[in-house]
């Protein structure tokens, strides 16, 4: 099933065209309602004239995470706030927010990014989904909802935990019952390790059999074609990956077809690059680099050359599925130090920041990424330092206590912390190593 | 009488108490004896030993958290119901006792107790 033929099945030529003239009107649109951005033009010699097609697109500069972050954090929203109708907002390196919004248009257009990938799962209006990411200020739970009602299929909007309620609804739905369509839970949506843990939890009830669940879709976190597989051949369904962010948009930026040949990015909307992350310049199909974004429609929040940081490549092409849009291969990691542990997007730094904030420890630290059981683990050692220093274990205890508090408010998932000795973390060329990530992906 | 206690905070990994008996060993100090308190992760190394602010100088060289405690020690008498009379004492006066352990001395066994106000607690119980 492909939602929008029109825009999905272009030949590259049209493609093209169309997003050359978008991308002009993005960049007129931006230099003009943008300071921060008409500054970074001017700087560069560049004025929208400059710019008259994708060919043009090198000529830019880029923005980073780091540009969000000095105009915090609305500083690069082009419209004015009576025009923004949400705000979502993502965690940052210093554990100050990124905060972006949307217009109604945007909103339209995030839905139907996310109802193409729908599609390309084979779901529509008779389904029944249901939505397990964290709604919020998170884009992945309003996101993935607003994208199945504008399918018209029926939503279940759970958010995420309470794996009892979560098995009970898609057991029940199942029900038929009069006004009530006999179609249980038909689709999931949520992120793969949660997937994972659900699959879990319904070997162990054994309640395989009384759900009627077909396909899932998930996304916000690295997984693998194994774990695909696992959820695939122990559910019985088929199990789709979303991508997005939520700089960009948030899920649906891009999305993977009945083939898994590659993500069909939603390439009318926004225009993807690949760069060496050494020397920015870009590289071609098939050869691994940084993903960089452009928005081509946004009107709150339009971005130009948005540096993902995510490492990929691209592939043109028409895929078996008929879908023409290019299509991003696995991701196989980050260009920068951030982690994404159980869909949380989580910078070393954060934990720095609020161990030196707290004044009772030392903020040397390490970070052990782990999955267990498909589920991410984060254990968090830190030394002692003998300036604050108990001898009593209660004490000890409570100093555990409260740091696993406090890094679970910096970092919104939960550590397990460990009490080290002192210069026991080891440190090279005077910077400590921070991050140790034991998971295969 | 008040004593000064070395705390050591050690990690539960192989060989750490060794390093910490050797570093003792050759510094020419004396333990007189000691106690671990101990959680799945680590634990705590208390010590009464002959020179303890040397052995603190010496175990921090080593880059162990060290801090020097001061504790009580209670002479106690050889019969049957010291510690319950003592244990009494310290209830009827509302004070806790964070841990405690005994030395034993030429003159009989000496308890340790860890109590957060030690002076107070020693006048409470001169004569038990
Ligand atoms: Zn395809």
């Amino acid at each position: 099933m492909i939602w929008n033929e029109s825009k999905e099945c272009m030949s590259r030529d049209e493609m093209e065209h169309l997003q050359s003239s978008r991308l002009v009107k993005q960049v007129n649109y931006v230099y003009h309602n943008v300071e921060y951005y008409r500054k970074k033009m001017q700087a560069a010699g560049l004025e929208p004239g400059d710019i008259r097609g994708i060919e043009d697109i090198t000529k830019l500069p880029f923005t980073t995470k780091d540009d969000l972050r000095n105009t915090y954090p609305c500083g690069l929203f082009a419209v004015p706030r009576s025009e923004v109708v949400r705000i979502h907002a993502s965690s940052g390196t210093t554990g100050k927010a990124t905060v972006v919004g949307y217009t109604r248009r945007d909103i339209e257009i995030w839905s139907e990014c996310v109802s193409r990938v729908l599609a390309m799962a084979d779901i529509g209006k008779n389904d029944t989904v249901q939505v397990s990411y964290g709604y919020g200020l998170f884009t992945g739970g309003l996101g993935a909802h607003y994208g199945v009602e504008n399918v018209g299929a029926t939503v279940v909007p759970l958010s995420t935990g309470n794996t009892k309620k979560q098995l009970t609804m898609m057991k029940d739905l199942g029900v038929t019952a009069i006004m009530c369509t006999p179609s249980g839970v038909t689709a999931i949506m949520c992120t793969p390790s949660y997937l994972m843990y659900l699959t879990e939890s319904i070997e162990e009830q054994g309640i395989l059999d009384e759900l009627q669940l077909k396909s899932a879709v998930c996304g916000a976190e690295p997984w693998t074609e194994e774990m695909r597989n696992q959820i695939e051949s122990r559910l019985h369904i088929k199990a789709h990956d979303i991508y997005g962010l939520s700089e960009i948009m948030g899920p649906g930026v891009a999305g993977d077809c009945v083939y898994h040949k590659g993500l069909h990015i939603n390439e009318d909307h926004f225009l993807p690059e690949i760069i060496s992350a050494d020397t920015l310049t870009p590289i071609g199909d098939g050869e691994i680099g940084e993903l960089v974004f452009t928005t081509l429609t946004k009107e709150a929040l339009p971005l130009i050359r948005y540096r993902t940081k995510d490492l990929t490549s691209i592939t043109h092409g028409k895929c078996e599925c008929g879908r023409t849009t290019a299509r991003l291969s696995r991701f196989v990691g980050r260009s920068d130090d951030m982690l994404i542990i159980r869909g949380v997007n989580v910078f070393p730094s954060q934990v720095e920041a609020a161990l030196l904030e707290m004044g009772e420890v030392s903020p040397n630290y390490l970070m052990i990424v782990d999955r267990v059981n498909n589920l991410d683990t984060l254990e968090v050692l830190v030394e002692v330092d003998e300036k604050f220093f108990s001898d009593e274990i209660k004490e000890l205890e409570n100093l555990t206590k409260k740091i696993t508090h406090v890094l679970q408010q910096a970092l919104l998932i939960q550590p397990k912390v460990k009490l080290v000795e002192p210069k026991t973390l080891e440190r090279s060329e005077g910077k400590a190593k921070r991050v140790i990530d034991n998971r295969k992906l | 009488m008040i004593l000064k206690q070395l705390s050591v905070f050690v990690e539960n990994k192989e060989g750490r108490m060794k390093d910490i008996t050797q570093v003792l060993k050759d510094s020419g100090i004396n333990i007189k004896t000691l106690s671990l308190a101990d959680t799945t992760e680590y634990g705590m190394l208390r010590l009464i030993v002959s020179d303890p602010d040397l052995a603190k100088a010496k175990l921090r060289e080593a880059g162990f958290p060290v801090s020097i405690t001061d504790v009580l020690a209670v002479k106690a008498d050889d019969r049957i119901g010291f510690l319950h009379d003592m244990l009494l004492k310290l209830d009827a006066n509302i004070t806790s006792i964070e841990y405690m352990y005994t030395l034993p001395t030429e003159e009989g066994p000496v308890v340790i107790l860890k109590v957060a106000n030690p002076a107070e607690v020693e006048k409470v119980l001169e004569n038990i």
